[in-house]
């Protein structure tokens, strides 16, 4: 599904990415760890083609087609979805108003009908419950005022909505309470399928509790510097990133 | 209004929608400006003598002024021959009308070009058109409902023939013809415009709509309007512009008045999308308009709201004037220039009356080549024990070409006021684009949203389909600005 061959990606004049390579197929689970600003965003962000990362060299292809040369939205509407590590502030625009632009404009790039306000209230309401969102957020601007943690299950909310097929969860378990941890381990497993595949970046093992990874990949300054399976998670909290290290 | 009209936006980037002109056949009185020109007009309309009285007292002021036209304004613009403007044009059937059917059917025509046929008006609950066509009311509905009430809905001119003393009293009483340069021009020539009275305890029983339209060729158009809301009653005032388009520059210099006397509310909403010239900023109006509102009695209210997009040049600061204890006004604006256009808009709020209140709340867009300045005086006087202002006044720009400026003038005369002053000068982030756009929501789609999301706080003060219809004009004047 996903297929990153030899990416190269600098920001300014800062190479940040120094060829990754990574292939996920539908029904896969990958969480990619690493140390703090080892590029594990600038990744997750490249993918879902933020427009200030430039890609030097290598490219990333989606089903089978390169989407370097497509727009954020573009990327969206085929079915990749980024949960964001700062999920930004929109003041003044109601989270419903959002979340139904969002998912009548996946529905339209597929030649689909938009869904009525009845329709999308009641899907709404049962994803909420789902994710354990208050439905006093669902009234409010889109993060505006959230606290870390309602930003994150708000991230969650529409992943649940818009039912990617290649989710992205950019540190997604960092600021959850247990109880949160625990929903996002369960949307995640809900959602996967044997159509679908699942990017996780996180610092901690304790979300594979949850959900068991078919690859574990550990990134060091802009480099996949070992892959392995779920176990690979569990010697690393013990061992560190030192000891990748010095295995390199 | 009808929605889907307006928000056609693919051919209206080029071409200004509603820039057409009407062939009703006008009966216009010659260019430029003289006694006898004023005797005309008054003469036309069969005006009583303290109106002739006080167009020609505004004339001889206005000609004295004439050469120190205001120029303290941020706006630019070729000086105006005011004896190359035709004064007065009426369309020559003034029918009596009872209903739509017997209007011309021309004129109907124009409403439908518009995108606001009437007959869908009348079907919109709770909301009575009085239609004003090239400054002559031409068509009123929902007569009934409001006389019932005793509410007085008609024209300037009319008024004047059946409510002579209810005009007598109020009218110049809240902008007087010495005001202002504009205002004496108005007060020398006014065409007509809307006169509403609403009587003792009384809620209006529905909203009040009036469209204006520039019509004639390089008429000037000089509206006039008279509010008044009489003890303890409440009326909704909803003003909405669009203008054809123009080769040369067009002057509006309208004067609005309000007054609220003790226990009334007037909310006055404004929604004026007039021609705003070509990307070069050729063609497009002036629009130079005096609106005051008096809040007479005591805990009275005034509430001011408005969305400008359109106008090449934008001149205008609705005021209140804080008399009666305990009153409060309100001031909320969305201005958005785009291309060449040049505003200088904001409020003036005079405390007079004690325990008086004033909220001010402006946002300014602006794009391309644009100026936006906001301008604001609040005034607290000796009298005004314990006032309190609210000023806050947010830019948004869109480029970097654009201009926000922000000019507040605070003058306080009685130390118990309490004034706040917030402020804020941002930009459409990356970071926000970016998220909108990973939701696939397109970038064009992403900047209406977030650029809407600014001005929230302002068209939630709209009524509903004003505040649909303003969210449009949005989108059609940041055509091409955005994405
Ligand atoms: N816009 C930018 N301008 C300059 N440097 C940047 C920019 N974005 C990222 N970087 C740098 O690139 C490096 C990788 O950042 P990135 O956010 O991808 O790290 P990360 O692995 O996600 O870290 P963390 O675990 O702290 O989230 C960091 O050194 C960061 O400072
Ligand atoms: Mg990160």
């Amino acid at each position: 599904m996903l297929q990153i061959e030899n990416l190269h990606v600098s920001i300014g004049n800062i190479k940040i990415l120094k060829g990754i390579n990574l292939s996920v197929n539908s029904g896969e689970i990958h969480a990619i760890m690493g140390p703090n600003g080892s590029g594990k965003s600038t990744l997750a962000n490249v993918i879902a083609g933020k427009p200030e990362y430039i890609i030097d060299e290598g490219n990333i292809s989606f089903n089978n087609t390169s989407i370097d040369n497509l727009t954020p939205d573009e990327r969206a509407n085929l079915g990749i979805f980024l949960a964001f590590q700062y999920p930004v502030e929109l003041p003044g625009i109601p989270m419903k108003q959002f979340i139904k632009t969002s998912l009548d404009a996946k529905l339209k790039s597929k030649n689909m009908k938009e869904t009525t306000i009845r329709e999308f209230n009641e899907i709404l309401k049962v994803e909420s419950e789902n994710i354990g969102i208050d439905t006093k957020l669902i009234k409010r601007s889109v993060n505006e005022g959230f606290s870390g943690g309602e930003k994150k299950r708000n991230e969650m909310l529409q992943m649940a909505l818009l039912k990617p097929e290649l989710s992205i969860l950019d540190e997604t378990d960092s600021g959850l309470d247990i109880d949160a941890l625990k929903t996002v381990g369960q949307s995640v497993n809900k959602l996967s399928t044997e159509e679908n595949a699942t990017l996780i970046v996180t610092h901690y093992q304790r979300l594979l509790n949850y959900i068991t990874p078919t690859k574990v990949h550990v990134l060091i300054d802009g480099k996949i510097s070992k892959s392995g399976d779920a176990q690979l998670a569990k010697d690393l909290e013990l061992r560190g990133y030192d000891w990748i290290k010095s295995l390199t | 209004m009808s929605q889907k009209t307006i928000s056609r936006k693919s051919n209206i980037s080029s071409d200004y929608k509603w820039g057409f002109v009407s062939d009703v056949n006008s009966e216009i009185a010659p260019k430029g400006l003289s006694e006898d020109i004023i005797r005309m007009i008054s003469k036309k309309k069969n005006e009583p003598e303290f109106l002739l009285n006080s167009r020609l007292k505004a004339y001889e002021y206005w000609k004295k002024q004439k050469d120190e036209e205001p120029d303290w304004a941020m706006i630019d613009y070729e000086s105006i021959d005011y004896n190359d403007i035709h004064y007065y044009a009426a369309p020559i059937k003034q029918p009596k009308l009872d209903s739509l059917e017997d209007a011309d059917p021309e004129l109907i025509e124009t409403f439908n070009k518009l995108g606001i046929p009437l007959e869908e008006q009348k079907k919109l609950a709770g909301v009575a058109v009085d239609a004003i066509f090239d400054s002559v009311s031409v068509a009123t509905t929902y007569k009934k409902t409001l006389e019932d009430a005793g509410v007085i809905f008609c024209s300037i001119s009319e008024a004047a023939q059946k409510h002579p003393e209810l005009l007598e009293k109020y009218y110049g009483s809240v902008v007087p013809y010495s005001d202002n340069f504009f205002a004496s021009l108005n007060s020398a020539v006014f065409s007509d415009g809307s006169f509403v009275y609403v009587p003792k305890n009384t809620k209006c029983p529905m909203e009040l709509m009036t469209y204006f339209r520039i019509n004639a060729e390089e008429t000037g158009q000089f509206e006039r309007t008279l509010i008044i809301a009489d003890e303890g009653s409440y009326v909704s005032y909803l003003e909405g512009c669009t203008a054809p388009m123009r080769k040369t520059h067009q002057l509006h210099a309208a004067v609005v008045e309000l007054v609220a006397l003790d226990n009334a509310e007037i909310k006055y909403s404004t929604l004026q999308n007039w021609y705003p010239g070509d990307s070069e900023g050729k063609g497009g109006v002036y629009n130079f308009v005096t609106k005051r509102a008096k809040a007479l009695g005591n805990n009275s209210k005034i509430s001011w709201t408005q969305v400008e997009t359109g106008s090449a040049i934008t001149w205008k600061y609705p005021s209140v004037i804080l008399q009666g204890d305990n009153s409060s006004g309100e001031f909320y604006s969305v201005a958005l220039t785009n291309n060449k256009q040049q505003a200088d808009t904001g409020t003036k709020m005079i405390h007079i009356g004690k325990n008086t209140k004033s909220t001010i709340v402006a946002k300014g867009i602006s794009a391309g080549n644009s100026n936006n300045t906001y301008r604001g005086l609040v005034q607290i006087l000796p009298t005004a024990a314990n006032s309190t202002n609210f000023t806050q006044c947010d830019s948004l720009l869109i480029g970097d070409q654009c201009g926000a400026h922000t000019v507040p003038y605070i003058e306080v005369r009685n130390n118990s006021a309490k004034m706040e002053h917030e402020a804020s000068t941002s930009k459409v982030s990356d970071d926000q684009l970016f998220y909108c756009m990973q939701r696939g929501i397109s970038e064009e789609e992403a900047h209406y949203m977030i650029i809407n999301g600014f001005c929230r706080g302002i068209f939630k003060e709209l009524p509903f389909e004003f505040a649909m219809e303003a969210n449009q004009l949005l989108r059609v004047s940041l055509e091409g600005a955005v994405g």
